[in-house]
């Protein structure tokens, strides 16, 4: 009767079985919440479970404005124009732009910017990068400039974008003449996309983030509200697709992405997202699969964390922006210029309409159609669910380590003074780890010139494959820092290092998808199945094959054969392994351009964590 | 009653001589159908920014209509927000238009705003209504009116359940629009007041009159909201709410010498139409509103009869009739007491009805029991007893 006024958990029998419970059914319970989050995951894109975009800025309004923009085929005109001057001059035809500007009445400036990469960049083979932007502003008649909105089309060095620049110039010309507007426009032709657009956006908000050299802005328009990325290469469109990831993972308000869809709808153009096309048949497998499809593409794009448009860069600056990328495939029914100008102006209108940014969609979601979408409080339990395993494990790990005093006090070995393991023995892998995931971070790009003199290899791929070289040799380390150890380890010893591994992990990976749920989500999918079943009991090499197939390199191999195969452009083993090494380095040279932080995410903490992992399944 | 309007009788046609005698009396019960002899209007547009075009396009139609029927500005307190004509987006500067492709400017080039801008507030709104300005107040902004006042109040704006939102930072009550009607009847700052609410749930708002001489009309009841009635896909906005639209329409067929009564307003905007279902509220009104015409509210209408022959206005059945009968008291009209302190002070303990206690709490009762007895025994009932 006394022992039952305890409470449950002060009871030492009642909490005897709870525990017991606990460590029976751990594994059954992490495997079924493994299972669930999948489960959960793959269910997002099934259509009865999302919910219809809608419009939630009640200033953009139910009501349509007639469009009435004439001028595509001038724009076209406008185009080829800019087209020759640009071969003429090789580079961007800044005199050229500045006068065609200034001819529509705008206010225009110059910008000039330089860079050194950290190594070269072999995708679009460039070093030393220096360059010029140019933008006009478009004064709001009435209005006090406050506020702007911009619009902007990149110069590509090749025959492409011409005709985004040739409708920028015409849409310019006809917004001239429009006195409604009220907030001023601002037009800007960008070079060296992403680098001439984070020059610009620098030097126009006064910060300097990512240490590049740029000549400060003599005109100015007031705080951006909105902006639009134009990507177009042919005179007619089959469709137009939408692109909204930015860097880091950052999403732009869900209500561009409506307007877009909206207007879209009413021009009658045909509006994808992801390049691929919506379809209405969501119950049968192939409707399924496309919008899975269309959803993985979207998680793996913004798991990357790089910019996927010049608008990238914007989100940043808490504006909100999207990409539209014109697409001329082999389709019957095409859209010409005009229909896609009128399509913007349908835009800026509604923008114009804005009293304060948009905030009242949500920031936070997933699109498996462009009229269907996943919000943060649906996807979120789908983390959740391979988060708690985790939990679970350093629960039943703390457990353990209080029921082992017990079991070593009958024990015969009587070597074992110390019931708790050192401090030392702990963080010498811990602090290991940390020191290869820092090696891992600067030696690459710092050990370039000595790679290049010892080794007939370009600095690029010096790089890549010195970043290779020490991930691979961070494998051998379990060997070599048994010999810093001053005591055997203790089965205490590596319970306390996984039990610090598992919470360690739990908080990084919770972290991470709190700001950017995709790489959260597949970080999570290949480590805590990892951090899970790791003891020194399991079959040495068995686990050890089973690691390094999961460990963070190769989670991004897979994800680089995945990308490939959902963008149906499947490639072969060799092209997949240069397309990886390509991977690598882009993603040195973002956090060094733009300020990615998925390299140093990757490189100081969930390797470093791996590799404390990696150190208990050598537990000696 | 002050008699400013002379009185003369006339015969018009042998038909009318041999009736002269009923006739007369007749015609002098519907001239004097109505006590009051002066007009005011207060508009109200209670919303601002580009998107609520509509609303100021409604109270502009109304301030039109009204005008238009005689009203004079200075009868008029117009209080808008006023920021849609000169509005940045507004792509036809200086005009509001209330009908698509441009059909009727309602803004005008002599419309005379009050209050504007961030002026509207509800503090604003019942000061006018009750008249406690400063003294500084110029005329333009007070409503002078007195006891034999017909008062026309207007409102449009977004609106809830039992408050109408003011500019988006305040909100007026349906309580406090009662009781400042209460301080207007005792104050004998009208004679008939004609109350018009086109928000969402706009019947709500009319609920909890009290005051005598009211009437209310709402363009849709609670639970239900007013729909807007067509854009304008040039200026990019909604350009009317709907039952305004229809007043609007209805009130362009009314001039000045109309007959067409209370009856015919109640018809404006049906279901089928309006989507919502306008209300009305009379039983506060002292008339029957098929005998209260459109201009005793909307129009300021100066009524003349000539007469060759003479009647005798003090004769005592005429006016009695209209009040049930009871002979007018001479007795002087004094002010309620503002502050009654001696009812305040001994004022008894209202008595509380006794309400059952309700289910929840009976069953939280039972289950706290049910825990207590089955944890500790039933043998313990003795130490509570």
């Amino acid at each position: 009767m006394f022992q039952d006024r305890m409470g449950l958990l002060s009871d030492p029998n009642r909490r005897r079985a709870l525990t017991n419970l606990l460590t029976r059914l751990n594994t059954p319970i992490c495997v079924l919440c493994y299972l669930a989050g999948v489960a959960w995951f793959m269910g997002l894109a099934f259509e009865p479970f999302t919910l219809r975009t809608y419009m939630s800025e009640n200033a953009m309004g139910s009501t349509m404005v007639e469009e009435r923009f004439p001028a595509g085929e001038r724009a076209l005109v406008t185009a080829r124009e800019f087209g020759a001057h640009k071969r003429k001059s090789g580079a961007m035809p800044v005199d050229w732009l500045v006068k065609t500007m200034q001819s529509r009445g705008l206010e225009v400036y110059t910008q000039s910017f330089s860079r050194r990469l950290p190594f070269p960049d072999e995708n679009k083979e460039r070093y030393m990068v220096r360059g010029t932007n140019v933008y006009g502003i478009l004064r709001a008649p009435r209005a006090p400039r406050t506020e702007a909105l911009v619009l902007s089309a990149p110069c590509s060095p090749d025959n492409s974008n011409n005709q985004a620049v040739g409708l920028l110039l015409g849409l310019a010309q006809y917004f001239r003449s429009q006195i409604y507007w009220a907030k001023d426009i601002i037009f800007l032709v960008n070079e060296h996309d992403l680098i001439g657009m984070q020059a610009w956006l620098e030097a126009y908000h006064h910060t300097n983030i990512t240490g590049m050299d740029w000549a400060p802005l003599h005109g100015r328009g007031g705080s951006i509200q909105a902006a639009l990325s134009l990507e177009l290469s042919s005179d007619v469109v089959t469709s137009l697709d939408l692109v909204l990831e930015g860097l880091n993972g950052q999403l732009p308000n869900l209500d561009l992405a409506n307007l877009f869809y909206t207007f879209c709808q009413k021009q009658d153009i045909l509006c994808t997202i992801q390049e691929k096309l919506q379809r209405s048949d969501w119950d049968s497998v192939s409707g399924y699969s496309q919008a899975v499809q269309t959803m993985a593409l979207m998680v793996l794009k913004q798991a990357s964390g790089r910019p996927w448009g010049d608008h990238g860069l914007f989100l940043r600056y808490h504006i909100e922006s999207a990409t539209i990328r014109g697409i001329n495939s082999f389709r019957q029914y095409k859209t010409d210029t005009t229909t896609v100008g009128r399509l913007l102006e349908g835009m800026f209108r509604k923008l114009n309409n804005l009293l304060e940014r948009l905030h009242q969609s949500y920031f936070f979601y997933l699109l498996p159609s462009l009229s269907r979408f996943v919000s943060i409080g649906y996807y979120m339990p789908a983390f959740g669910f391979l988060a708690v395993i985790l939990l679970l494990r350093a629960l039943d790990l703390w457990v353990q380590l209080g029921a082992l005093p017990s079991v070593t006090e009958d024990g015969v070995g009587v070597t074992d003074q110390s019931s708790s393991p050192s401090l030392v023995s702990i963080l010498t892998p811990v602090v290991i780890s940390h020191l290869t995931g820092a090696a891992l971070y600067t030696l690459p790009v710092l050990s370039q010139e000595l790679a290049v003199q010892h080794f007939p290899v370009s600095e690029t791929e010096a790089v890549v494959l010195t970043a290779i070289a020490i991930y691979t040799a961070g494998l051998a380390l379990p060997h070599n820092t048994h010999r810093f150890m001053l005591a055997e380890g203790t089965e205490q010893g590596w319970r306390v290092l996984k039990l610090v591994a598992v919470l360690y992990l739990a908080v990084l990976l919770s972290c991470t998808a709190l700001i950017n749920f995709s790489l959260g989500f597949i970080l999570a999918l290949t480590l805590v199945p990892v951090a899970a079943f790791v003891t020194p009991h399991v079959p040495k090499v068995l686990s050890a094959v089973v690691m390094v197939l999961l460990a963070p390199g190769c989670t991004l191999l897979y994800c680089v054969f995945a990308f490939q195969e959902l963008q149906e452009a499947p490639v072969s083993l060799i092209d997949g392994w240069m397309l990886f090494l390509s991977v690598i380095s882009q993603g040195m040279l973002d956090h060094a351009l733009y300020g990615s932080l998925v390299y140093p995410l990757l490189a100081l903490f969930i390797y470093p964590c791996w590799l404390i992992l990696w150190n208990i399944l050598f537990w000696k | 009653m002050p008699n400013i309007i002379a009185v003369v009788c006339a015969s018009y046609g042998l038909a009318q001589s041999v009736c002269d005698g009923e006739d007369l009396p007749a015609r002098a019960e519907r001239f004097f159908r109505s006590d009051h002899t002066n007009n005011w209007a207060v508009l109200v547009c209670t919303s601002r920014f580009w998107f609520n075009y509509r609303h100021v396009a409604n109270t502009l139609s109304v301030y039109r209509s009204v005008k238009r029927l005689g009203i004079p500005d200075s009868h008029i307190v117009l209080m808008l927000a006023d920021d849609m004509a000169c509005n940045h987006r507004n792509p036809k500067p200086a005009t509001v238009f209330s009908h698509k492709n441009m059909e009727l400017n309602v803004y005008g080039d002599d419309v005379e705003v009050d209050y504007r801008g961030y002026e509207v507030t509800v503090e604003n709104f019942l000061r006018v209504l009750t008249g406690r300005l400063p003294p500084s107040t110029p005329r333009s902004k007070r409503l002078l009116s007195d006891d034999h006042s017909n008062i026309l109040i207007y409102l449009t704006g977004h609106g809830g359940n039992g408050f109408l939102k003011f500019q988006d930072s305040e909100e007026i009550s349906n309580v406090e629009l009662a009781d400042a009607f209460e301080q207007m009847w005792q104050k004998r700052r009208y004679n008939e007041l004609l109350f018009i609410i086109d928000t969402c749930q706009g019947a709500s708002m009319y609920e909890r009159f009290y005051s005598p001489n009211l009437m209310a009309l709402a363009s849709s009841q609670v639970g239900e909201d007013s729909l807007s009635h067509q854009p304008d896909l040039a200026i990019g906005v909604h350009l009317m709410d709907r039952y305004t639209f229809y007043l609007l329409e209805f009130l362009e067929d009314i001039h000045p010498a109309s007959q067409a009564n209370m009856n015919d307003l109640f018809k404006v905007c049906p279901k089928s139409q309006c989507v919502s279902t306008p209300g009305h509220r009379t039983d506060l009104f002292q008339r029957d509103p098929g005998s209260v015409l459109i201009t005793d509210f909307f129009g300021s209408v100066r009524k003349v009869e000539i007469t060759m022959e003479t009647i005798n206005l003090t004769v005592p059945g005429i006016p009695l009739e209209r009040f049930g009968g009871e002979p007018h008291t001479e007795t002087a009209l004094a002010y309620v007491d503002q502050l009654p302190v001696a009812q305040i002070i001994h004022q008894k303990p209202k008595q509380k009805d006794w309400h059952p206690p309700d289910g929840f709490i009976l069953g939280l009762w039972t289950l706290i029991l049910l825990v207590f007895f089955r944890t500790y025994g039933i043998k313990h009932l003795k130490h509570i007893f």
